[in-house]
């Protein structure tokens, strides 16, 4: 730059600042004709599309164009593509829909992207659940409310224990701090560890199974299987919603949570809870 | 072209030099603001909005208060994967009694426009307590402490009234029982017919499962609240927008 002549021709601006003036150069050529032809584009721009704002509304452009429609026809164009095979996986009997190999693909793959989208951050990207929090493991065959595909289903498509669906999934246990005595508790824990390993005092096992027959059997079942109308755990298996262990055990007897699930049938359309409930019964413990 | 040599004088003249900036630079703001407020379709008739209940309005401030906007919009733009994700894209309705709105410009972690209803309250303890024992992989801070501090709904009706100056339809009655509502909703057992009838759909639980109420318990009310109000089964969308 510093080899440029000085071009002495160049008029100044005029003013002179302690001295220091200023040329009067023109706009490069190239810039002036961008310049220029930004403009054009803006005119033309602001006519094809919603531009200035007039009385009651902005015009509305010649070419119609609004983000809201673009969106929506993306939608459709994207449900369209797999309208098909949607109305086919919506249709099909449930529990036929595994004897069709092409079915059983596509739900897996599309419920896989279901889960991680909805599902796990409650059960884990991984489907594993987190343990002792009450948030159920789905790899595993010990279910709550049921494995078949069915029982899945109607636990996706209504939830558990919400407010917001009539239909869904509802049981209670009772919070025993306020009706058992904390020896009787004591008890009934030691009881409840006995099915599935060794309990912390062997001795209060006899007055536990007491307890247990008269407040617990009921919904635990006798011999402390659980039943799966009630969605009441399976004690003799080792597998805890609330954590393993005499101080976990003692904490649900006495102040009992009970699992909410939010009814995915007003987020999620039937055939991705269809598909949803395919993956979750293919991950392991599908009956 | 005699006044445009004049630079010279507007530019050894500062005051005359600020003023005739500003004024340019109001144009710009003129055009893009002004017809906001008085084009007839910026904000659609919608059924359902309603001016949020004092509980879920003190949830409001904890979540200005501790910056969750800065990770979190509450925007979801009509493009086809928001709408797949997030649910309906969201209405200018919607936001029209956030003072300020919470749009949001940044997501770090997802947008909550519609996050109500999606989780438990139990996963929403869980998770702002400690989100990494809920998601693994959640790089979101603990919100721990906030289950510990407890609010008693001293400025309530204040804040009711407040929001009330800059523009919030509050009417009499709510200013009046603002303290009422506020103990209402998070607890089941107390009489909250009044509270349904002044705020239809909100939703009366003991959020934080913990007796007395926390900031937790407004912030979960908050929450839960997110996205429900608007009955879309009712919404006619407006082409030209
Ligand atoms: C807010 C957290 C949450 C979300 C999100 C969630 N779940 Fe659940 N889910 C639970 C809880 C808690 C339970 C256990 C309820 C109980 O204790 O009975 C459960 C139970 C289940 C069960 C029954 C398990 C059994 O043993 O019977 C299935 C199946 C299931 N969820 C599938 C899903 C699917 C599929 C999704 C996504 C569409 C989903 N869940 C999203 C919290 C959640
Ligand atoms: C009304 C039915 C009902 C009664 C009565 C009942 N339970 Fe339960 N119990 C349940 C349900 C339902 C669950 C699962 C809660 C959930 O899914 O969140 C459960 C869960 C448990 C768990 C946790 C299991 C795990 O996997 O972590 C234990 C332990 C338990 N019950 C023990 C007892 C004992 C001991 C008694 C009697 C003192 C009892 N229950 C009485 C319904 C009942
Ligand atoms: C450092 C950024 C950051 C801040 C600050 C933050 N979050 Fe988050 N948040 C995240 C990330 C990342 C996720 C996604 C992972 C997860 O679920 O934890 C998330 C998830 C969530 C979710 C679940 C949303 C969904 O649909 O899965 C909720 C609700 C939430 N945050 C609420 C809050 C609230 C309330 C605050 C303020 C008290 C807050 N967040 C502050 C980063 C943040």
């Amino acid at each position: 730059m510093s080899k440029k002549p000085v071009k002495k021709e160049v008029p100044t601006t005029g003013h002179s600042w302690d001295g220091i003036e200023e040329y009067d150069n023109p706009m490069p050529r190239w810039w002036l004709w961008t310049f220029y032809a930004c403009i054009v584009f803006a005119i033309g721009y602001s006519i094809a599309y919603p531009a200035w704002p007039m009385i009651n509304r902005a015009t509305p452009g010649l070419l119609g164009y609004s983000t809201r429609q673009d969106g929506e026809a993306a939608l459709i164009a994207a449900a369209q593509a797999n309208d098909v095979i949607n109305t086919k996986l919506a249709e099909t009997e449930l529990a036929d829909i595994s004897k069709d190999p092409e079915l059983v693909t596509y739900a897996t793959n599309a419920g896989a992207a279901v889960f991680r989208t909805w599902c796990a951050q409650c059960h884990g990207s991984g489907a594993a659940g987190v343990q002792a929090n009450g948030y159920p493991n789905l790899l595993d065959d010990d279910w709550l409310w049921g494995g078949a595909i069915d029982d899945i289903h109607t636990t996706i498509s209504h939830g558990i224990r919400n407010t917001m669906d009539d239909d869904a999934r509802y049981s209670e246990m009772p919070a025993f701090g306020d009706i058992l005595e904390q020896e009787q508790i004591a008890q009934v824990t030691n009881f409840v560890m006995s099915l599935s390993g060794d309990a912390d005092s062997p001795d209060m096992i006899a007055d536990g199974a007491i307890v247990f027959e008269e407040n617990c059997a009921a919904c635990h079942a006798e011999d402390g299987t659980g039943d799966r109308a009630q969605g009441a755990p399976n004690l003799t298996d080792a597998v805890w919603l609330y954590g393993d262990g005499y101080d976990h055990i003692f904490a649900q007897i006495s102040k009992a949570r009970n699992g909410v699930m939010p009814n995915w049938n007003t987020r999620l359309s039937e055939p991705e809870i269809r598909a949803v409930s395919i993956y979750v019964h293919s991950l392991g413990g599908g009956e | 072209m005699s006044i445009l040599n004049k630079h010279k004088y507007i530019e050894t003249n500062a005051t005359l030099l600020l003023v005739l900036s500003f004024f340019v630079v109001s144009i710009g703001g003129l055009v893009q603001i002004v017809p906001l407020f008085y084009l007839e379709n910026t904000i659609e008739d919608v059924e359902g909005m309603r001016p949020y209940s004092p509980l879920e309005l003190t949830g409001r401030d904890i979540y200005i208060r501790e910056g969750c906007y800065v990770c979190h919009s509450q925007m979801i733009r009509p493009i086809r994967d928001e709408i797949v994700r997030y649910g309906h894209y969201s209405l200018a309705a919607e936001s029209q009694y956030d003072h300020p709105f919470q749009w949001g410009s940044k997501r770090t972690g997802p947008d909550l426009a519609r996050v109500g209803g999606r989780y438990s309250d139990e996963w929403h303890v869980d998770h702002l307590r400690d989100p990494q024992s809920v998601v693994p992989e959640s790089v979101m801070p603990k919100y721990a402490f906030l289950e510990e501090t407890r609010i008693e709904g001293t400025y309530i009706k204040d804040l009711i009234e407040t929001h009330r100056f800059v523009g919030v339809p509050y009417t009499d009655d709510m200013v009046d029982n603002a303290y009422l509502d506020f103990m209402a909703q998070s607890n089941p057992d107390s009489d909250y017919d009044g509270l349904l009838e002044r705020y239809p759909g909100a939703q009366v639980r003991n959020f934080d499962g913990q007796p007395g109420i926390s900031e937790l318990d407004a912030l979960i009310a908050y929450l839960q609240m997110l996205g429900t109000l608007v009955d879309f089964s009712t919404f006619e969308p407006d082409a030209s927008r």
